[in-house]
């Protein structure tokens, strides 16, 4: 499958289309394994939507003791198997970008399959088939780049970490990668300003109380 | 008397409760009966999607790729739709309220019940006491057969919509300025222009499925100006963002005409070969330099000027707007004042060149043309016009005397009902408590009416004043077609049966006219044969429907009107080569700034500004029921600028109240630096009292009759904790039914 993710922050409405439309694939049983959040409501009504990025590496499967986390023949990272997965969370834990939820119902980590069921008969996921702008979007790289005035990155550092995805985020800018240093905060090479305070609105609050946890 | 009296009995009998999975729980390994083909039942886009039925339950939806307006895409409300037809709020039988409380009652009793009451009202305070008020969610079959119904069954001449509360403005500036109100461009053409100018449409939450256009229209280069009080999500995605005082439109748009005409960058060939009165539109908007409009509306001086300069020197571009400038006293001028620019540009009647007004309901358009409306006939006619009122007459077969004159607006509707000259309600697909304005002068309305009949398919807000409620269908239990935002008329298709003793909602009003004696011009088997008479109807008229038939809809994915013969295949763009008014000109108007009709004070220093959110759906009815959607946004909240909130010492998420001369409310406080310091805003889809129509203002545009919903006077108190109502964080999941009776 040639076919992969791209995701065009910019272009997000915050409308949840995608988080809604997760829910009807057959697999999901009625959960999303979508999340979109405002940025900072407070100052813009900016909004970004996180699906699994699909690492070439995952690190959800290197971290996972039982093994439970596989991946396809296309590069799809796949929920934890339910026979083995033990409920550690270590997945959960480990992944730089925050993706796989626990479902303490179910007992089993959940996390976006890019609807392997849908792709392998030739249907678009669902988030991106709904999705009203194009903020997820499903093809090619050389179908989707040339449509766009943004840029597709699919390299991640995070501090000393690198990773590789099969899901391309869109950048505005002439990037090669994302950097994202947020362990530097704890190693001390990043210095936090004292006077900020990240505040979430309310509306924020009330809605993701779940997501904090890392929960369905 | 219509009153509500045990409305906790009421709640929890009929909801709203949230409902959030398919009929039978979320399944994997379904069997699908049939994919039934057909689009949204929400606002203008009409999207196309298909729904997964099993043993007559839709039980989920699936992208319909192939529909070329949406290509599969669709917002959340289209995504979760299908889960309000087998909700347990649905009304499954008749009710009659006796001694305060709703009781079960069978067809016949209900519906005799109806003719006897509306019968003796009527001989004793004359045909008029009743008034029929419907809505543009219905299929334009419907809305055609309520319009027949008011005027022959029940020979009122009392009957208005609530598209009265969404596209009148908009309906008549075109028809002043064009000669025909249908927006000028498909979607499509979007793509194709350099700038859009957006003014008063926060596409991202209203529309959502417009901003895939949008987007391309970006991909290819171009450049978006919003005009906006508020930085919407479009506000935010934009080029140029003028965030005017609201109610200020006029002098924006007179200020970039004036830069426009002093930069020369207007096409005079167009101006002297396709329009008249430009003289006068140009003497008026040459006193509006940019610093005059930027002294009215709060827009630096120098955006206006950018704005004008990125419109007045692109070879190509369109201007679209929405409720935003048209729910206002003056809300006719101000989308005049517009049509003005693309006037003055000449950019009008080809690819990329264009002008829309976005249609919020789902069939705005349809619903605004075949006759609900107070003072129209089938086919966009006029009930004024001797002429029209004879051809309509003939096509029902009545003598053109029989013909009931024009009636009135719909906000005018319920204060005769409170003058005491209306005394009986029949009202269908309308949410009056929660959409129209001044809330609390609504009730006193529906409280005083004799009797109150009402239609739909979930216990409103407004139904609990009812007397008698009739269980309707959803739109996907009967099939009909709809008329989208640019003109194109697709066909809802059935998949489902109504549940339990619910009926199709044409059948019950025909089954009405029959015992009222009037049954002979009420012999329809289905939509289709109400379709056919329409389309006589519509015959020569502006919105000609003739040529248009359900095989032709499915053929071509869609019609554009006009479609005058079967060999037509209808008309996607407007005004290639001439306007609709006789001379085949346009019109431009001199239009003079005035403002809201209520101005901020010492006593109310804030401007009130109300709108809506992309997780609800007009008033609600349906969309409050649906768990994922109340979740995303659980209760209206009060936009207040941090400078603002200061000034109160309000904090972010503290409940404040929110005050105006009609009403007040208790809201949450967002404190966000997305709207003006001198406005506060809050979304309107709730009753009761969490409804921002609460605090607007009924002040009316002399032309449409639309109300003020945009702009008004209102401040805001600090209040103490004692008061609070009790809507805490533990709403998450709980319904609202519990939330109300304050669990």
């Amino acid at each position: 499958m040639k076919e992969t993710m791209f995701i065009d922050p910019q272009r997000c409405i915050g409308c949840r289309s995608c988080v809604s439309a997760c829910r009807e694939c057959d697999t999901h049983k009625g959960y999303s394994m979508i999340f979109v959040d405002y940025m900072d409501r407070h100052e813009t009504t900016a909004t970004m939507p996180t699906i699994c990025m699909h690492c070439t590496e995952p690190t959800c499967a290197l971290v996972c003791p039982a093994d439970a986390i596989k991946q396809n023949e296309d590069g799809v990272v796949m929920s934890a198997l339910k026979p083995r997965c033990l409920d550690c969370r270590n997945c959960v834990n480990a992944c730089p970008f925050g993706v796989p939820k626990y479902n303490s119902a179910m007992h089993l980590q959940m996390k976006c399959d890019m609807c392997f069921d849908r792709t392998s008969e030739g249907l678009k996921p669902m988030c991106a088939s709904v999705c009203p702008t194009g903020a997820l979007a499903f093809g090619t790289y050389e179908q989707i780049a040339p449509l766009r005035r943004t840029k597709p990155v699919n390299a991640h550092v995070f501090g000393n970490q690198h990773v590789e995805t099969k899901v391309y985020l869109m950048l505005p800018t002439e990037a090669d990668e994302v950097r994202v240093d947020g362990c530097g905060i704890f190693e001390g090479r990043v210095s936090t300003d004292p006077g900020s305070s990240i505040h979430e609105s309310w509306i924020d609050t009330q809605v993701e109380d779940s997501d904090k946890n890392n929960e369905f | 008397m219509s009153k509500v009296e045990y409305l906790e009995q009421i709640i929890d009998r009929f909801g709203p409760h949230l409902h959030d999975e398919p009929y039978g729980g979320w399944q994997g390994d379904r069997t699908i009966d049939k994919v039934v083909s057909t689009h949204c039942p929400y606002c203008g886009m009409q999207c196309g999607m298909k729904l997964l039925v099993e043993d007559n339950h839709v039980v989920g939806v699936e992208p319909r790729y192939e529909f070329p307006v949406n290509e599969g895409r669709l917002c959340p409300k289209g995504v979760t739709a299908y889960l309000q037809t087998h909700h347990p709020d649905r009304l499954l039988h008749p009710l009659i309220k006796r001694n305060g409380v709703f009781e079960r009652a069978g067809w016949d009793e209900a519906l005799d019940l109806i003719v006897s009451k509306f019968k003796s009202l009527q001989e004793k305070y004359g045909k008029d006491s009743i008034a029929v008020y419907s809505g543009s969610s219905l299929t334009t079959e419907k809305t055609y057969l309520v319009g027949k119904f008011a005027r022959l069954a029940l020979q009122t001449r009392y009957i208005d919509y609530n598209g009265r509360l969404c596209m009148a403005s908009a309906a008549a500036g075109n028809n002043k300025a064009f000669g025909v109100d249908r927006a000028a461009n498909p979607w499509s053409d979007i793509p194709f222009a350099e700038v859009l100018i957006i003014a008063g449409a926060n596409c991202a939450e209203t529309f959502p499925i417009i901003n895939g256009f949008l987007w391309k229209q970006r991909d290819n280069g171009g450049t978006w100006i919003v005009i906006d009080p508020r930085e919407t999500p479009t506000a935010r995605q934009g080029d140029l963002h003028l965030q005017l005082k609201p109610g200020t439109d006029v002098a924006v748009t007179n200020g970039i005409l004036n830069v426009l005409i002093n930069e020369n960058l207007i096409d005079q060939a167009f101006i002297d070969s396709r329009t008249n009165d430009w003289e006068t539109a140009k003497t008026t908007a040459l006193k509006y330099t940019p610093d005059i409009a930027s002294q009215i509306s709060g827009v630096p001086v120098d955006r206006i000027v950018r704005a004008a300069m990125l419109y007045g020197r692109a070879k190509t571009g369109m201007v679209m707007h929405a409720r935003g400038i048209e729910h206002h006293s003056n809300g006719t001028e101000n989308v005049l004042s517009y049509i003005n620019l693309v006037l003055a540009t000449g950019k009008i009647g080809s690819r990329g060149r264009g002008y829309g007004t976005i249609t919020g309901q789902g069939n705005g358009q349809g619903g605004r043309e075949h006759g609900q409306k107070a003072d129209q006939l089938p086919g966009y006619r006029s009930i004024l016009n001797p002429d029209h009122r004879k051809y309509i007459a003939g096509v029902w077969g009545i003598d053109e005397s029989e013909l009931p004159q024009a009636g009135a607006s719909a906000v005018e509707v319920f204060s005769k009902m409170r003058d005491g000259e209306i005394r009986g309600l029949l009202s269908i697909c309308s949410n009056m408590m929660v959409s129209l304005p001044d809330t609390n002068k609504i009730r006193e309305s529906l409280q005083g009416l004799d009797f109150n009949v009402c239609i739909d398919f979930f216990m409103s807000e407004s139904s609990r004043y009812a007397d008698v409620v009739l269980p309707g269908t959803t739109w996907s239990e009967d099939e009909g077609t709809t008329t989208s935002g640019e003109g194109r008329v697709i066909k809802i298709n059935q998949a489902i049966n109504p549940p339990g003793e619910a009926r199709k909602d044409w059948e019950m009003l025909q089954d009405l006219a029959h015992r009222y004696g009037r049954g002979k011009y009420f012999q329809f088997n289905s939509p289709r044969e109400i379709f056919d008479e329409l389309r006589v109807a519509s015959k020569g008229g502006k919105a000609d429907y003739f040529g248009i038939s359900y095989e032709k809809i499915e053929r071509q994915d869609g019609v554009f009107w006009p479609c005058p013969t079967e060999e037509s295949a209808g008309t996607p763009r407007l005004f290639e080569e001439k306007f609709a008014h006789d001379d085949g000109k346009a019109k431009f108007h001199a239009i003079e700034y005035k403002g809201a009709a209520e101005q901020p004070d010492d006593e109310y220093p804030l401007i009130f500004t109300s709108g809506r959110i992309v997780h609800q759906y007009l008033s609600g009815n349906q969309t409050r029921r649906i768990g994922f959607l109340v979740q995303q946004c659980p209760e209206p909240f009060v936009e207040i600028h941090p400078e603002t909130a200061m000034k109160y010492k309000i904090n972010d998420g503290e409940r404040v109240k929110v005050i105006s001369r009609r009403g007040e409310g208790i809201f949450p406080a967002l404190v966000v630096k997305t709207i003006r310091p001198d406005t506060i805003f809050i979304p309107y889809h709730w009753g009761e009292q969490l409804a921002a129509n609460q605090i607007t203002n009924a002040a009316l545009d002399p032309t449409s009759k639309i109300p003020e919903f945009k702009a008004c006077a209102a401040r805001i108190e600090k209040i103490h904790s004692r008061e609070l109502p009790i809507l805490g964080t533990g709403r998450k999941g709980t319904s609202l039914s519990e939330v109300q009776r304050g669990k």
